[in-house]
């Protein structure tokens, strides 16, 4: 058993807690870098889909997950990050500045969605940003002469200083390199004062603001934040598709992205990962598994509704800190074998704690 | 003239679809303190169980309608029974993403259920298509019988509710648990079985709406989305107020209505959305809502 014995207030906000942790994580980076010699491209392109859907995910884990509030209209930041993108490379901007035009934009929007989250909260919230989120996606069809409305739109190749990245691997690499970078850095806000104050606020927005927390700053600031890394990852899945149309970024997506926060586990960066991950992968086992399902089953155009429904049901009832917490109880499990009890991790029961007071 | 109260009629009808949702959505939230997103997903159900009593069992409307309400109502007491009860006490997010992947999984299974499937259905209605002239024919107001249907229909309905609560053991069970459950847990009522209840009245709400709304749109497996215009609905008009979803149904059916006419295109879509973010800046409690401020 591993026991942390901290001498120093720095290794309170330390990246790696310890030598284990360095050594794992430095697995994982020699194993994205070699990715692209063991997978098959096709294999490649569906880690790269998992990058950038991880940089949403990070978004919507730092509004929902860190700082409490809840989105149903991510799709909308995720559209204005592609479209700017898009819009931005047909006029010959560079990438580096459109790529951060395309996350400020995004961010701005933000901050107009933040606003009636200082007024309400809750399921009022939820209804705000779904409302948000449909009239975004209906100016976007709207907006014929720079998004190319119901029609779509067509991105160029994506070259940077002569390299092409429309290529799978460099494609790959530049995803993967964004993506570990957005990591990093909202690792980093979470040990900042800022970080702190999000999760201060998830916990309870009277006592933070009796720290003197000021609610609304640090709200607009977590839904900024959010849509900015949104938007960046917009701007490169308009680059792996190069071909955006509006319902891409619809009512549904939204709704998947969340659904993916929640299977990966609230509350954790690694669930924002696992998240797109598990959903990807759970894809590709469903395109496999169909042909060995009897035809009436397999073919149906519901079975990955029905399938993801399932989990996700399953993920709220039995598992509500998501798949890292199940790797939270596989490990320690392991780490104190043979010592493990069974309500290790059980849920506190709480009563129903009302929001209406007469 | 006749041009305008043409609209405000069919924005009326479409309202009132809106409020039978929003009714729903309110009286989950009044008694359990739960949003549920799945409620547009339930109505769907309802349509396709509709369409299969009247198709495939072969009975007439009225017989349909009630088999419908049956169904739905073991349906939403069912749901309640299996994924929601044991989330009692969890916080509102953990059962607002119950309630999304409820809608998400019933849009799947919905097309895998042989006959239902990915087709758009039309309900044999027996006032299909009809009309009726108010004034002079070829001149005056001319009102669908479909349009018309829903408003009676609606108007009935919301009375039935106001008496049944008003009235009943049950109405006013359900009343005290949705005012305090603690309570009336200590005054002797079965919190949960009226909580299940609640869910399969919600639920018959909604069967009801899909029946009188598959006319208009059809049975389909989006049919659903609908539900998702009612949450304005039931902000406008102050998420736990019974009259404030019917008046907020209405607002929304309405200005809908007429923003697709005046406006350019694309205004009816969102006319909803702009309406419930104005009404959630100006006055988030909603038209009745009741001024809630959290005790700490």
């Amino acid at each position: 058993m591993h026991f942390l014995f901290k001498t120093a207030y720095a290794q309170d906000v330390a990246l790696f807690k310890h030598g284990g942790q360095k050594f794992w994580y430095a697995l994982l980076a020699v194993a994205l870098v070699a990715a692209p010699f063991l997978l098959s491209e096709y294999a490649l392109s569906q880690f790269t889909f998992i990058g950038i859907y991880a940089i949403v995910c990070l978004g919507l884990m730092l509004l929902s997950g860190f700082t409490g509030q809840v989105s149903l209209g991510h799709a909308g930041f995720l559209a204005m990050g592609a479209y700017t993108e898009a819009w931005l490379q047909s006029m010959g901007w560079p990438f580096v500045l459109s790529l951060t035009m395309s996350a400020l934009v995004a961010g701005i929007t933000g901050i107009l969605v933040g606003l009636p989250a200082l007024r309400v909260k809750g399921i009022y919230l939820a209804i705000a940003t779904l409302a948000f989120g449909f009239i975004i996606e209906e100016a976007v069809v709207r907006a014929e002469h720079i998004t190319g409305g119901n029609a779509g739109r067509q991105l160029e190749k994506l070259v940077i200083a002569g390299i092409d990245f429309d290529d799978g691997i460099n494609y790959y690499y530049l995803v993967t390199a964004i993506a570990v970078l957005c990591v990093l850095g909202v690792l980093n806000l979470l040990r900042s004062p800022t970080g702190r104050a999000f999760v201060a606020i998830r916990d309870s927005e009277v006592s933070a603001q009796s720290m003197g927390i000021n609610l609304a700053y640090y709200k607009t600031v977590a839904f900024a934040l959010s849509a900015a890394l949104a938007g960046i990852a917009g701007a490169l899945y308009a680059h792996k598709i190069r071909f955006i149309t509006p319902d891409q970024f619809g009512f549904l997506q939204s709704i998947e992205l969340l659904m993916m926060v929640v299977i990966g586990g609230l509350g954790s960066i690694q669930g924002a990962i696992f998240g797109p991950a598990f959903w990807f992968i759970v894809q590709q086992v469903i395109v496999i598994g169909k042909d060995w399902l009897p035809p009436a089953l397999g073919q149906q155009t519901g079975l990955q509704p029905t399938i993801f429904g399932f989990i996700l049901i399953a993920v709220v009832l039995f598992e509500p800190m998501g798949l890292y917490g199940r790797w939270l109880k596989f490990r320690t499990f392991l780490q104190i074998f043979p010592f493990y009890r069974k309500g290790m991790f059980k849920r506190q029961k709480s009563y129903m704690k009302s929001e209406r007071m007469k | 003239m006749v041009q305008l109260l043409q609209l405000i009629i069919s924005g009326a009808a479409i309202g009132c679809i809106y409020a039978l949702i929003a009714l729903g959505f309110v009286l989950i939230y009044k008694a359990t303190e739960t949003v549920n997103f799945a409620q547009g997903d339930i109505m769907m159900v309802g349509g396709f169980v509709g369409l299969s009593a009247m198709t495939l069992g072969g009975l007439p409307f009225w017989a349909a309608f009630l088999v419908t309400i049956v169904v739905m109502t073991l349906f939403g007491m069912g749901a309640e029974r299996l994924v929601l009860r044991p989330l009692l006490g969890q916080p509102a997010f953990t059962v607002i993403m119950m309630t999304i992947g409820l809608g998400y999984l019933a849009r799947g299974v919905v097309t895998m259920i042989p006959y239902w499937g990915t087709e758009t259905h039309t309900l044999p209605v027996p006032w299909k298509d009809e009309v009726f002239w108010i004034g002079e024919i070829g001149k005056g107001l001319v009102v669908s019988v479909e349009h018309l249907a829903i408003i009676i229909a609606t108007v009935a309905l919301v009375a039935l509710l106001f008496a049944f609560f008003r009235y009943t053991r049950l109405g006013i069970a359900m009343q005290a648990t949705s005012q305090n459950q603690l309570a009336a847990f200590y005054m002797g009522i079965p919190v949960r079985r009226v909580n299940m209840l609640i869910w399969g009245l919600s639920s018959a709400i909604c069967g009801v709406a899909a029946l009188l709304l598959a006319p208009i749109t059809f049975v389909h497996a989006n049919m659903g989305f609908v539900g998702l215009k009612a949450f304005p609905a039931a902000v406008v008009g102050g998420f736990g107020s019974i009259p404030g979803a019917l008046v907020g149904g209405l607002i929304i059916g309405i200005v809908e209505s007429l923003s697709g006419f005046y406006l350019p295109e694309g205004f009816k879509d969102i006319a909803a959305y702009v309406v419930v973010l104005v009404m959630l800046v100006v006055k988030p409690n909603g038209l009745f809502g009741e001024n809630l401020t959290k005790k700490v």
